[in-house]
């Protein structure tokens, strides 16, 4: 094989989304010549569906040690997935362990690695990948200085993720030694049901102008309203009225929804580096002279606590 | 207990980014360097861990003379030793190289804990801890915003989507630290003045046999600044709100099928 092996993220045996994306993306870029490499316990049944996005065949590592992640066991998985596929590319989904297991594995493979990529071309046959540098403030054009293979991580929610109706065939991966040091002995749940900023496809935030934690509450029903998640300035986090996950930003999470609204946000610099590559934004503020306004695409000058309870309203009939 | 703490220069965060002429490196004209706020974590996190169980704070980093500052920086905070790995001008975002060289300067070091930034803001990466780990052969957790340190052994709590992972492992261990691990402290002028004094370990990177250009993993071709945007629709919405809301929520809708 000569193509790309994509690391294929499962939690309790349903396949995550960013992980089609990127088994879609790998598709596009190498037609037929695309693996994925599945990792867990008990999770044959997902292996064989992953065809129909486009993976001709799958390795596949089942094992108890394996129900949880652990970058030195599902490292050693898809190191020996490569071993076998020894594709051109290793492509994970930028998720919370992609991003911890690329880099693992590519220095297990003596390689680099390139991270947070937003779109790829080819260049004769190495990749050349458009990654955010300085949190949004530019954009770089990387490649891997011609080293095999090239380990890449995509951004969630950019490469779009579409059936291809193929089926898969189902490699074991055997003999694994998992000599894991750092276990994970429980995942606890934070969300309580919510969206994860870091997932979102729809970002509602709010900032210093909500004026106190209570107010939170007008956000999440807009946010609910929307089927969208809850974010926040680092001035709302750092005040204590929000946990710091939800927080946007260069010291936050950097996202890129379809939609973004700022509520009572000023538009800092640190802020705008987290979300200004966001596909349309919105902007909420009493002030017009606020900075957000620049980047908007859409914006209501005026008090959000005026403005937020109709636009609920309003996106509610648009639902019933 | 010993720690380790790697740590990066960034432009300051508040910093306005331009290119340079090369087209492949940003202006460094006005730039403020500064500790990468997520390092501060990390050596927030070691003079803690130090401070309960004895031991000292190393801070490395690997940079440009300039660099320097950032261990001088450290030092003021209350590291004991630092190393600076003197090159590193033509490798921002080589997390590999950066990760190697790293490698190269800890061996032989006695440490329990090497502790990094969850990311290096401006490379925004957040790969060279993981790889470090994997080059030390010790086990590392990324992400941590939780960290209780026993006697050979800690636990972390490590964010991920919706969750956050309890992860128990063996020392020595590397650690990447994210917001909500500590809050930092600030320099005190008694640290400063005294950090002046401190010496700081000097290493040329060609004399641990890396060669920066010929072992190269990323190439940067072009560096671009996002479009500009411009010519957004602003409502005015202090005298009606309501309409101003079912206008915006309309256009949202019809005109950017964002909804
Ligand atoms: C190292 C460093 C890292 C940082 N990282 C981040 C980061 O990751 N994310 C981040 O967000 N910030 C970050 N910051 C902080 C940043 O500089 C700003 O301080 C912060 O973003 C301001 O938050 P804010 O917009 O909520 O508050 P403010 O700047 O105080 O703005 C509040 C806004 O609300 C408006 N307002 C008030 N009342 C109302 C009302 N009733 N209706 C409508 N509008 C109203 C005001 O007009 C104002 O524009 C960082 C700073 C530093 C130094
Ligand atoms: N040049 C460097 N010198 C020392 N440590 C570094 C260097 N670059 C990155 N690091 C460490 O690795 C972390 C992650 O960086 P990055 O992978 O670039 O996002 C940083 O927060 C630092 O702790």
């Amino acid at each position: 094989m000569a193509g790309i092996l994509v690391f294929v993220e499962q939690r309790n045996g349903v396949i995550r989304q960013a992980s089609l994306q990127a088994i879609s993306e790998a598709h596009r870029q190498a037609g037929g010549d695309v693996a994925a490499v599945l990792v867990g316990s008990g999770i044959g049944d997902a292996a064989a569906g992953l065809g129909a996005f486009g993976a001709a065949k799958v390795f596949v590592a089942d094992d108890p040690n394996l129900a949880r992640y652990s970058s030195e066991g599902y490292g050693e998985a898809v190191a020996k997935a490569v071993e076998s596929a020894a594709p051109d590319a290793v492509f994970f989904a930028g998720t919370a362990m992609g991003r911890d297991l690329a880099p693992r594995v590519a220095a297990k493979l003596g390689v680099g690695a390139l991270a947070d990529v937003i779109a790829l071309t080819k260049d004769g046959d190495q990749f050349v990948a458009r990654r955010p540098v300085y949190s949004g403030k530019a954009f770089a054009t990387v490649d891997s200085a011609g080293v095999k293979p090239q380990v890449i991580s995509l951004r969630p929610n950019v490469f779009a993720a579409e059936q291809t109706g193929g089926s898969a065939e189902v490699v074991a991966l055997d003999g694994l030694s998992l000599a894991i040091r750092a276990v994970v002995k429980e995942l606890v749940d934070t969300g309580g049901g919510e969206i994860d900023v870091a997932e979102a496809d729809i970002i509602v935030s709010g900032g210093r102008g909500l004026k106190g934690p209570e107010n939170f509450a007008l956000i999440r029903e807009l946010a609910n309203a929307l089927g969208g998640a809850v974010g926040a300035s680092r001035a709302a986090v750092d005040a204590g009225w929000i946990a710091h996950k939800h927080q946007v930003g260069q010291t936050g999470k950097v996202v890129s929804p379809s939609l973004y609204i700022a509520a009572g946000i000023s538009g800092a610099i640190q802020h705008l580096a987290g979300m200004s590559s966001s596909k349309i934004i919105v902007a909420i503020n009493k002030d017009p002279d606020a900075p957000i306004f620049k980047i908007a695409d859409y914006g209501i000058v005026g008090d959000l606590f005026d403005v937020i309870p109709p636009m609920v309203e309003e996106v509610k009939k648009l639902a019933g | 207990m010993n720690c380790i703490v790697c740590v990066t220069s960034v432009p300051d965060t508040a910093s306005v980014i331009k290119i340079g002429t090369d087209g492949k490196n940003i202006d460094e004209t006005g730039i403020k360097w500064i500790v990468s706020p997520f390092d501060e974590y990390a050596l927030e996190e070691a003079l803690q861990i130090t401070e309960a169980k004895g031991g000292e704070v190393t801070a490395v980093t690997y940079g440009p003379a300039r660099a320097e500052a950032a261990l001088r920086d450290c030092l003021a905070r209350g590291a004991h030793k630092a190393v600076h790995v003197i090159g590193g001008e033509a490798t921002l975002g080589d997390s590999f190289t950066i990760a190697k060289v790293l490698a190269k300067v800890l061996a032989g070091r006695e440490y329990d804990c090497v502790l990094c930034g969850n990311k290096g803001v401006g490379t925004d990466c957040s790969q060279v801890g993981p790889m470090l780990g994997e080059l030390l052969g010790i086990p590392h957790v990324a992400n941590v915003t939780k960290l209780d340190v026993g006697d050979g052994s800690f636990t972390a709590g490590r964010e991920v989507e919706g969750g956050l992972e309890q992860v128990e492992s063996s020392l020595p261990a590397l650690l990447t630290c994210q917001k909500g691990l500590n809050e930092p402290r600030y320099a005190a002028l008694k640290g400063i003045m005294a950090a002046k004094r401190k010496p700081v370990d000097k290493i040329e990177v060609a004399s641990l046999g890396i060669d920066e250009a010929a072992d190269s993993f990323y190439t940067v071709r072009s560096l671009e600044l996002p479009p500009p945007k411009s010519g957004g629709t602003i409502i005015q919405g202090e005298d009606n709100p309501a309409a101003a809301a079912a206008q915006l929520v309309k256009a949202l809708r019809d005109e950017a099928k964002a909804i």
